[in-house]
């Protein structure tokens, strides 16, 4: 048996390159996977680019001859959705960052200042990630109301931060269990102020946690479509599933799939991005040297 | 001018877990003390309150007359090697060693003057660019004494440094520590839980166990004369033996033989003896000798490459038998009769209720 760490070798022996008919149903299997996975977010990006005769065709056209840019320039140009792109990136970010900023520093204070009580805290932070979202909206409209934040951001940034603080806080925690105390002692002789101490070692090594846990927090904000529809009504608020689930035809009977196709793909693209850019962040991070190997 | 001294020191997690009871000790300028004793035995903690990561519950800590028993570990001036070595993984070797010079503003010349100093001592000066992930445990190890050695601090403090070191390598290093260590002036405080680098490195020995100070001196008078049963149990390789053993008159039982007592001025009813393994003298067949004999036969045999490790069964009419060991060279040792003697000057003898050395020699 190989010992290597080296990712092929999960399906063939390193050395002779020969194809076995494990390699051959290993790649079927990765293909199988792919498209299995790709096929719904293919069809969404060939349907925007498709021209509305070829939407409309019966028999389908699956791969598109004539292409088109009309459907994102109606998504621009008709309505505003830059405006929307700016609502999502705004509500996302705040709320990404504000729970970073309360869950990191509460999950350091569980993992090391060790509080009276803390495990009680712990259960109780495990306890609210198993309430069902949905079973939040009633009592969280009555007290949107009664706060007066209806068609404010604040309205989704709070409930936004508030539901992925107990992943953010169990998650880091775990991460700063982990980290050697040996390291803060070895700051603390070194002449680190504990704030020092917090900002320049510990939080390089916990980024990889932190960008982790900050991802899943905007891709729950960016796609939250329940809240952002129930406590925005004003056009101009309005976030992009919102939006673009409301993108009606000229009538009734016409269902513009271009442009929510369109809208879905525009929607979908800055996650796309931001995970690939902070996925080699997240790589390196678990790659760098621990204390001792 | 820069004395380490510990007045009473104690430490209480709770009223049953007090890890140093009253501890005291002084470090001169240039001297290594080893605190040294079995894991649990507060030594540890001892050190972590010298660096000031542990607030003494009682007691005083005073670095060169200064008191630092409350300061923050930042502020006392001192240098600590870790067990785990504790390099910042995230940062290069080079940003590793300036870490600490940075923050007490040391100018970037004098800076890149001790770095520059130190890897020469050390070796390091390929490594600079690379992260503790790159290193191998030696490398780390040497780049963690050169964290420290930049310091240029009042006290050093080592904490196991050599613990997760592969044997031979660890030979390597004890050397070059001891080289540097007789370079340099500070007072060193050297935690382990290996005699044979207590005994090579240091200029003192604190022997621990329970909290307390058993013995406090040079490493040969700690081996050669223990102050109570547990510092001649805990140092020595293979262990002393140590029999309790009944007395009459002035004369210890060792089974069927008669042991003479040293001069006491109340003959205790029982005492207990203790010999090294290498000091148990074989008598060749011509030889005669005043000491009283003891005879035994062989019933296990130990190699332990350069010496054999050989039980001797010693017939007892009054009770069981009783098993010596002796560190004696290759030969065919097993189910032979043996004639030896105990050379009295290499013989100890404590008190069976307080475990102290009956006779207390300088």
């Amino acid at each position: 048996m190989s010992t290597t760490l080296n990712p092929d070798s999960l399906a063939t022996p390193a050395k002779p390159r020969k194809l076995t008919v494990g390699t051959v149903l290993f790649w079927l299997a990765v293909v199988a996977i792919v498209v299995f996975c790709l096929a719904p977010i293919l069809w969404q990006v060939l349907t925007s680019f498709k021209v509305n005769e070829d939407i409309s065709a019966i028999p389908n056209v699956y791969f598109p001859t004539r292409f088109t840019l009309d459907h994102y320039i109606e998504l621009f140009t008709r309505r505003p959705f830059m405006r929307y792109v700016f609502n999502s990136a705004l509500v996302s970010v705040v709320s990404t960052v504000t729970c970073l900023l309360i869950g990191a520093p509460a999950a350091y204070a569980l993992a090391r200042l060790r509080p009276l009580g803390g495990r009680i805290i712990q259960a109780g932070i495990l306890l609210i990630t198993l309430f069902p979202g949905i079973l939040l909206l009633q009592g969280l409209l009555e007290i949107v109301q009664a706060f007066h934040l209806g068609n404010r951001y604040l309205s989704l940034i709070i409930p936004y931060t508030a539901i992925n603080l107990p992943l953010t806080i169990l998650v880091m925690r775990s991460f700063y269990e982990q980290l050697p105390r040996d390291l803060e002692d070895a700051a603390r002789v070194d002449g680190y102020n504990t704030l020092q101490m917090l900002t320049k070692i510990v939080m390089p090594l916990t980024l990889p946690a932190l960008v982790t846990t900050g991802i899943l927090t905007f891709i729950f904000a960016w796609n939250e479509f329940i809240f952002a529809l129930t406590f925005i009504t004003e056009e101009r608020l309005k976030t992009i599933p919102v939006a673009s689930a409301q993108i009606g035809g000229t009538s009734v009977f016409e269902i513009p799939y271009g442009p929510i196709a369109a809208a879905t793909v525009v929607g979908t693209i800055p996650l796309v991005l931001l995970v690939l850019f902070f996925q080699r962040q997240i790589i390196q991070g678990l790659t760098a040297g621990a204390v001792k190997g | 001018m820069a004395k380490l001294e510990l007045i009473n020191l104690n430490k209480t997690f709770t009223p049953r877990i007090v890890p140093v009871k009253d501890i005291s000790l002084s470090v001169e300028d240039g001297e290594v003390l080893t605190l040294l004793g079995p894991s649990g035995c507060g030594k540890s903690t001892v050190l972590r309150m010298i660096a000031g990561l542990e607030e003494p519950t009682k007691g005083q800590i005073l670095i060169g007359g200064r008191d630092v028993t409350y300061l923050k570990p930042g502020d006392r001036n001192i240098a600590m090697v870790f067990q785990s070595y504790a390099l910042y993984p995230h940062m290069t070797v080079y940003d590793n060693l300036c870490a600490g010079l940075r923050l007490k503003k040391v100018p970037q010349d004098e800076i890149d003057r001790r770095i520059t100093e130190v890897s020469h001592i050390l070796g390091l000066d390929d490594l600079m660019q690379r992260k503790p992930g790159q290193l191998s445990g030696g490398q780390r190890q040497r780049v963690a004494v050169g964290r420290a050695l930049v310091r240029r601090s009042d006290v050093f403090l080592l904490d196991e440094p050599l613990s997760n070191l592969d044997a031979l390598l660890r030979e390597h290093v004890r050397a070059d520590l001891k080289q540097i260590f007789s370079a340099q002036n500070a007072p060193v405080v050297y935690v382990t839980h290996d005699q044979t680098e207590a005994m090579t490195l240091s200029t003192q020995v604190a022997v621990l166990n329970n909290g307390y100070v058993q013995q406090l001196d040079a490493p040969e008078n700690i081996y050669n004369h223990p102050a109570n049963q547990f510092v001649a149990g805990f140092v020595g390789s293979p262990q002393m033996n140590l029999l309790t053993l009944p007395c009459q008159g002035n004369h210890a039982l060792l089974g069927d033989f008669k042991i003479p007592l040293p001069d006491l001025p109340t003959p205790p009813p029982s005492v207990v003896l203790g010999i090294r393994p290498d000091h148990i003298h074989l008598l060749e067949a011509d030889e005669s000798t005043d000491r009283p004999i003891l005879k035994g036969k062989v019933f296990l045999v130990e190699n332990l490459g350069m010496n054999n490790l050989v039980s001797i069964r010693i017939p007892n009419s009054q009770g069981k038998a009783i098993v010596l060991r002796a560190l004696l060279p290759p030969a065919t040792w097993a189910n032979r009769e043996l004639t030896f003697t105990l050379p009295p000057e290499l013989t100890h003898w404590f008190n069976v209720q307080s475990g102290d050395a009956l006779v207390r020699r300088s």
